[in-house]
This record gives C-alpha cells, structure tokens and sequence, in this order.
C-alpha cells in the first residue's frame, strides 16, 4: 500500500471508530434508561416521571463526549468511552435506586458530578494534545501528584472520614484529592521510566544466580515505598497505598522487563505488610475479619457479612432491580455498590459488569502495546493497571477474596472524585490511542 | 516492553478470573446456605411485609384472636405481631419474633399463615400475575376460650398443665400450661428489650402440656386395667388384699398408699381395687400379665411415639424391655414410665369413644380474609405407628373402663372431680418422684358418661401448693371438675 493511500484511509478508518463509537454509546444509554426504568417501575409502580428529562441530559452528556473523542481524540479507541458511560449510567442508576432504599437524595449530586466529569473528559482532550506535552511536565505533574496525595494531612482542610484521612473539605463540598493524584503519579512513573529505562535495564552486579542493576537504580523503589507507607501510616488508608505501590512495581516490570525488581519489591511489600500488621490494630482488625467475618459478625465482619448475604440472595438470576434490600449493607452507595447488583441482578449481572471491566482493561492494554512511543506506552499501561487493579480490589474486597480496603468501584460508586478522576483516565487513554493511530496512519505501512 | 505489557496484562486477567470464580462459588455455590442463614434477614423482612393471617378460636360474633398482625408506623418492617391475651394462650400461638425465630404455631402452621397452602396455589399465582399484594390465611384453631379460662383460673398460680380433648373428634378444647409467657414481648422489634425477656422467660417458655413428661402414678392403671381386660380378666375378678406386694427377682415391697389394706384384708374385685387405686393389686396384675403386653397396651394409646398434632410434642414412654421388678412398677406408673399430659387425656379420650382413638388437632380451618374457608379439618382416627387401626381397646374393655372410672369418682378417690348434674369419670394419680420431693399429682378423665364430649388431664408436677401430702385425688380433681363444667354443655 502506499503512502498517500494509507493516509486516505486514515480518515475513513477514523470516522468508522468513530462511528462505532456512536453506536455502542446509543447502546450503553438505551441499557441505562431500560435500568432506570425498571428501577421505577419495581419502587413506584410506574415509569419514572422525569424519564424524558433523565433520558435527554443523558443523552446530551453521551453526545457531547462522542463529539469531544469525534474531533479532539480521532482514530482512538472506540469502546473505552461506550464502557466508561455504560458503567457510569449503571452506577447513576443504582444510586438512585439506593435513594429509594434509605430515603437520601445523593441521585441528584451524583448526576451532577457526572456532568462535570464529562465536562473534565472534555477539557482534558482539549488540553492535552499530545499526550508527549505531559512527559515535558514530569515533575510537575510528580509534585503535584504527591502534594494532592499528601493533602489530607494538612490540618484546617484536611478530614477524616470513617478512619482515613483521605479527604479535603472544602467549604460544603469534600473531595479526595488521591484519586486525582493516582493519575498524576502514574504520569510521572511513565515519565521517569521512559527516560531511566535502559539505565535501570543494565544489569552490573552478580547476587548469586541473578544479575542485578547497580544499587542506586533501586533508589525510587525504595522512595515510592516509603511514599506508599507513609499514605499508610498517616492516611490510614490500605486501598491507596496498596494501589500506588503496585501501580509502579508492575510499570516498573514495563519498563526494564527485570523480575528481580518484582521480586524484591515483593519482599519490601511483606516487610511493610508484616510491619503494618505488627503495629496498627486495624490492619489486624482488617485481616482477621476477612479470614473469618462470622467470628466478629456484630462489630467489624458485619459489613462483609451483608455483602456476602445480598450476593447470595441474589444467586444466579437475582431478585430484579429494585427488588432487594441493598439498605442493609452498610456504605452499600460507596464500597459495596457491587453488592447492591450482586443481589438485584445476580451472577449473570455481575458478571457483565465483571466483563465490561475486563474489556476496558484489555482494550487499555491493547492501547499501550500499539502505542509508537516508550512514554505512551508506559502512561497507557499504566493507567490500565491502575483501573484494572483497583477494580480487582474492591471487587475482591466486597467478596471476601482479599482483605478489604476502601478504594471505589471506578464509574459506579458515589462520589465525585472518583468520577472525574475515572473520565480524566479515559480521556488520557483516548489520548495515547489516538496519537497511535495518526502516527501508524502517516507511517507507510509495508 | 509490548511483551511486558502482555504479560501484565495476563496477570491482570488471571485476577479477574479469580474474581469470576470468587462470584460463582459465592451466587451458586454457597447461595443457599448463605441466604437462609437466620443472619440474612432478607427473608424475614420479605416476611413481614405481607399481612400474616390471624389466629382466632370460635366462630363468628365470638370469634377470639389469638394472635394478629398490625401495621407498624412505618420503619422497615411494614407489620408487627400483636398477641391480644399473650399468657392465656403463648403455649398454643408460641411466638413471632425477629431475634428468636417462631415458635409454636407461628411455626408449625407459617406456611398457612402466609398464604401458602397447596389450596391458594392459584390464587397465588394469580396475585403475582396482577401483581396484588400477597397476603396470609387465619388459621381457626379448636380451642375453646370459655374451657381455656376455665383451665387457667381451675389451675391458678399453680405449676401445671391442663389438655382437653374432645374424644369424638380428637379436637384440642383447652391446652394451659402455667408458667406461661408473653409473646409481644419477642415480637417486639426493640432488640435489647426482645433478649432481655428471651433470657429471663426461659422457664415460662417450658410447654408442660406438650413437651414435657411426668410419672403418670396411678392414671396409669387406666392403662394396666385396659391390658388385664383385653387379657380376659373380669373387673369383678378377684384378689389378694395384701399390705405389701414383693415381685419377683427383688426384696423391695411395693406399699399401697399410706401402707394400709385396700379392703381390711378381705380379697378384692379390679373394679374395686382401681376405684380406690390399689397398689399391691396393680402392680401384681402387672406381672401377671406381663411387660410384653403392658407396653403393648401403652402403645395402643400412644406411648413412645409423636404424631402431627400441628404442635411440636413430646414422646411419653414406657421402656419396652421390663424386668419383673420393673413391670410392676411400671404397672402403677412409677419408675421409667413417663407422660405428657396430652397423653394422659388421648388414654381418656379413647377410653370415652369406646375404644378408637381420634386424632388430636388444634387447627380447625383456614380461612381467607374474606371468610371463604380454604380448608377444613375433618376429625379422623388416629393410627398410629405398628397399629393395624386407630383402636387402642375393644368395645367391652372400653365400657368396662368407663364404669370403672366413673365408680372412681362416684365411689373412689376421685369425689372431687364431681360436678353437679353432670357423670364425671376419671382416675387419680399421685406419683413418688425422688426422696423428700413433693409428688406429682393427676387427674384424667372424660365427661359426661353417657355422652363423652370432654376428655380432660390435669397435671401438677410438685404437688400444687400443699407439698408433699398432696394428692391427685385431693389437687388435681377438683381442677378437672371446674374444666369439664366449662366444657359440657348443660
């Protein structure tokens, strides 16, 4: 093929992903409004009253993201978007529907950090026109991210909410600054590792059977370490520090392809693991309660208890939506939003949501490996096992297959930084995908 | 690094996969044991938002409610259980409770009380269809309220039990347990409240009409007269009138009560020796006739072995391989010979209905909110396990029993269970329980003679309140007396 009729194609390639976009977004909000529906139809008896309005603004959100990705992020990904909107318009709906359980209005609120999250998706794409531009930013971006990691801790704005001090209050309005962080930390890891990789990569040092780089390339372990147990201590927030240690160990794995670092990050995990168990009662408290939540049902096995009862309940058809008792879990709107649809729409339902989530990790991973330069690669890599990871935790956490930590369900949980954070990733991952896609288009192909 | 990513990736997927087999052993494999664990309170939930059905006795204008459901003001349980008269009849409803689970018929009959019987199945799919609110059946019971009353106030503060049965259809009139408890305090959604009186009621909860036994003393030569008739002994044979009866293989005595004669010494008639409940002659006749047979005759009327009553009961026994010593005192109700005393008014009620044994129930229909009546029970005989039939006596033995129980109250040591211008028949009974204890008195019997509409049994387990002289005849009679002149109509 030639030149110049790849570069014809190119465009033609572009508006059919974006086509396919279009459509499986028309989809995602037809399965989102059936939900709300039957919602309704299951708590009042009749169809919602503000189902034109709901379906509309809706629609109006879907279509102003389409035409972001359209225009600003041509030739990326055509499924990320569909998913991301999917899952959020589920977890809207399930919102609501918990409202309808415990007599709160969060529907509202959650729809409106809905809206500034696609307006976020938007400004990032406009913003961000190479994703390049963030590796000149690295440090930052790096400082940034810790500062915002850090935040909480600062006194006067900082607050501390069922344990953790994870959260700024500002004004009415409370925000977790980490998830937004998360994102930055990752950006800066793909930055730094793109550049230190060969350095890193180069073994000197026989240790036994294994060759090892020189003992200043560990240095950053041992830093992001330290950061990771410092969120720990002072945060007391398990989920966070659990995700920033691993996101950079696996994009470490990415970058210099050396087991010996996994290996040895593994160990310093167990130290600090061990360290942490030793000195904080509530580490413990947590372990303990996932090994057996029946032996401490009344005090801290409850809440798992009642996911693992809802899901049960739900077997495999589940009771229908808006026909279970999601109140009875406690943070059912937050954490164990899972649990909620584990109960209303059984393992067939959690299941596709399940897959709906590996298929935005795959289709991640799948933007990474196309991507023409080291940085791309590692930022979309690295963005992937973030959401992937943090959705393995949760996940994990809500069904007793992990000791739980409170990270949220990305796009479903309430909460808006969460939410905004989540759209800003798409929009990044877009962003890699679409620079993959112009520069594989103006590249003559053989 | 697109194969470290890869492999990633593939660590990442192996996760997930983890987390996919994490679902179905939780929403397939555990889904059952995990969502009728008594913690998931799903189910009752789902429960209590159905309007259960009433328990009421009677019929019509006299219709008492034994148990109802009320709307709540709100909250996450849409009705509550009300128990109008809580201790007159907690040992019949038993209990509805959050914490404690049901309890008597709450739980035997649930099912009906929530709509469930095999007769509503097309109702009940038709509700689900026009999406109509399910709602339960009342369940009628056969209770008489006025025979109630009349056991409870007969029995006052005393510990005891009283059962009435109407022979002809096995229908339970009255079944009074004292202690007895109150339902509404475990049906009430205040938890600490609910397990504070689960803790202290536990005594009260003890139902002593049903499920628990006691040495029925000489009620249960009833029984040994039925052997030694069936066996071809006359009631106007005679015997010895010995101070001391000395069975085989032992040295130990058995006395007659207060350890005189029955009869001066002169020989004795069984009708005789049963109207002034003479040891020394039953306990002989016991070995005369065999344990093989007194415990065949013991099971004809139901000894070691339950039935479906619509509640939860108690076996009564008689152990089936007896030595001498033991078969006579088993022959007058001492020693490993225990009963209910639901089972010392079903001896009654078969002795009364000449010989054939009904099945004793409480439920008598069920209703639907509507009145329309889903079910009724027909009274049927009652055959029990290793029985060709529901004939515990022949015709012959059970008129012979009749009259021998009447002479017990008309001419023997059951006087005080007369009432006036009604035949009452009956036997007394007062067992030795352990050394210095306070006996435990009865009284059993049936009324009126000649047309049996009430078998009642009264049991006392420490001898009412005159301690250790008390005796059947002298505590447990008059109780029977005041319950049969409740129950027969004049």
């Amino acid at each position: 093929m030639s030149a110049v009729a790849a570069a014809a194609k190119a465009p033609a390639d572009a508006r059919r992903k974006a086509n396919s976009e279009l459509g499986l977004l028309i989809l995602a909000l037809l399965v989102t409004i059936g939900a709300y529906v039957l919602v309704d139809l299951a708590q009042t008896g009749a169809v919602p009253p503000g189902l034109a309005a709901y379906g509309g603004a809706m629609a109006a959100l879907g279509a102003a993201a389409h035409l972001a990705s359209r225009r600003l992020a041509s030739g990326a990904d055509p499924v990320l978007l569909p998913l991301a909107f999917l899952l959020n318009g589920l977890g809207l709906v399930m919102v609501r529907r918990l409202d309808f359980a415990e007599q709160t209005t969060q529907a509202p609120a959650q729809t409106i950090w809905t809206v500034v999250a696609i307006v976020v998706f938007i400004l990032t794409l406009v913003v961000v026109r190479d994703h390049r531009m963030l590796d000149d930013y690295r440090y930052l971006v790096g400082i940034g991210a810790l500062a915002f990691l850090l935040m909480p801790l600062l006194p006067g704005i900082g607050k501390e909410v069922n344990g953790a001090r994870i959260w700024l209050g500002l004004g009415g309005l409370s925000f977790q600054p980490g998830e937004v962080a998360k994102l930055g930390l990752v950006t800066f890891f793909a930055s730094y590792l793109a550049e230190k990789r060969a350095l890193l990569t180069v073994a000197t040092n026989r240790l036994g059977p294994l060759m090892v780089p020189p003992a200043r390339a560990f240095g950053p372990i041992l830093a992001v370490w330290g950061v990771s147990l410092a969120v720990l201590v002072f945060q007391k927030d398990l989920g966070l520090s659990l995700l920033v240690f691993g996101i950079f160990v696996a994009m470490l794995y990415v970058a210099t392809a050396r087991l010996t670092y996994v290996l040895l990050s593994l160990a310093l995990f167990g130290v600090g693991a061990f360290a942490a168990w030793t000195v904080f009662s509530h580490v413990q408290s947590r372990i303990l309660t996932w090994l057996d939540p029946w032996s401490v049902y009344e005090d801290a096995g409850y809440q798992v208890a009642q996911s693992l009862f809802a899901m049960a309940t739900g077997g495999i058809f589940g009771v229908g939506l808006g026909q279970g008792r999601p109140d009875i879990i406690p943070e059912v709107n937050t954490d164990f939003i899972f649990a909620a649809f584990g109960e209303e729409i059984g393992l067939l339902g959690t299941t596709a949501l399940l897959l709906c989530f590996f298929l935005f990790v795959g289709r991640g991973f799948s933007v990474a490996t196309r991507s023409p330069d080291d940085f791309g690669q590692l930022l979309a890599a690295g963005l992937t096992f973030l959401f992937g990871l943090q959705v393995f935790v949760i996940l994990g956490g809500v069904t007793q297959l992990l000791p739980l930590t409170g990270v949220t369900l990305p796009f479903m949980s309430y909460g808006g930084s969460s939410l905004l954070a989540n759209y800003a990733l798409v929009a990044l991952l877009l962003r890699v995908s679409a620079s993959s896609s112009s520069t594989s288009a103006g590249r003559a192909t053989p | 690094m697109t194969r470290q990513v890869r492999r990633v990736a593939i660590v990442l997927f192996l996760l997930f996969g983890a987390l996919f087999v994490n679902l179905n052993f939780l929403q397939v494999l555990r889904a059952d044991g995990l969502s009728n664990d008594t913690r998931n309170s799903r189910k009752i939930i789902a429960e209590y938002s159905i309007r259960r059905g009433s328990i009421v006795a009677g019929k019509g204008r006299d219709t008492t409610v034994l148990a109802e459901s009320v709307a709540t003001d709100g909250g996450r349980f849409e009705y509550r259980r009300r128990y109008p008269e809580p201790e007159l009849y907690a040992h019949v409803t038993g209990f509805y409770s959050l914490l404690y689970g049901r309890a008597g018929l709450e739980d035997t009959a649930n099912g009906l009380l929530v709509g469930d019987a095999p007769e509503q199945f097309a109702r009940n799919v038709g509700d689900l269809l026009t999406g109509r609110e399910p709602e339960g059946d009342d369940v009628v019971v056969t209770l008489r309220p006025e025979v109630q009353r009349a056991a409870r106030e007969a029995l006052g503060d005393r510990v005891g039990a009283v059962v009435a049965l109407a022979p002809q259809t096995g229908a339970v009139l009255a079944l009074w347990a004292n202690p007895s408890y109150d339902p509404n305090r475990l049906a009430t959604f205040d938890r600490a409240r609910a397990v504070r009186y689960w803790e202290r009621s536990e005594n009260e909860r003890r139902n002593r009409a049903l499920r628990e036994t006691y040495p029925p003393g000489s009620t249960f030569k009833v029984i040994t007269a039925a052997a030694a008739l069936e066996d071809g002994i006359d009631p106007d044979d005679t015997f010895d009138d010995p101070s001391g009866y000395t069975p085989p293989q032992t040295t130990a005595t058995i006395p007659n009560f207060g350890g005189g004669l029955c009869n001066g010494g002169s020989p004795i008639t069984l009708a005789r020796a049963f109207e002034v409940s003479c040891n020394t002659t039953f306990a002989q006749l016991g070995v005369d006739i065999g344990a093989a047979k007194l415990v065949e005759q013991a099971e004809a009327f139901g000894f070691n072995q339950t039935f479906d009553l619509g509640l939860p009961m108690a076996a009564s026994v008689i152990p089936s391989e007896l030595d001498p010593p033991s078969t006579a005192q088993s022959a007058i109700g001492q020693r490993d010979v225990r009963a209910t005393p639901l089972q010392m008014a079903m001896v009654s009620a078969a002795v009364a209905n000449d010989g054939v044994l009904m099945r004793p129930h409480v439920i008598a229909r069920v209703e639907d909110f509507a009145g329309r009546v889903v079910r009724q029970i027909t009274p049927s005989m009652l055959v029990l396990d290793g029985q060709d039939d529901a004939r515990a006596v022949s015709r012959e033995t059970a008129q012979a029993l009749q009259d021998m129980m009447l002479g017990v109250v008309t001419n023997g040591s059951g006087g005080a269970a007369a009432v006036p211008g009604v035949e009452v028949a009956g036997k007394t009974g007062t067992a030795q329980t352990a050394e210095g204890a306070n006996p435990t008195v009865w009284f059993t019997g049936f009324a009126p003679f000649d047309d049996p509409q009430v078998a009642v049994a009264v049991v006392l387990p420490d001898g009412g309140d005159v301690g250790s002289e008390a005796t059947g005849g002298a505590v447990a009679a008059p109780i029977a007396g005041k319950v049969i002149d409740a129950a027969v109509d004049e």
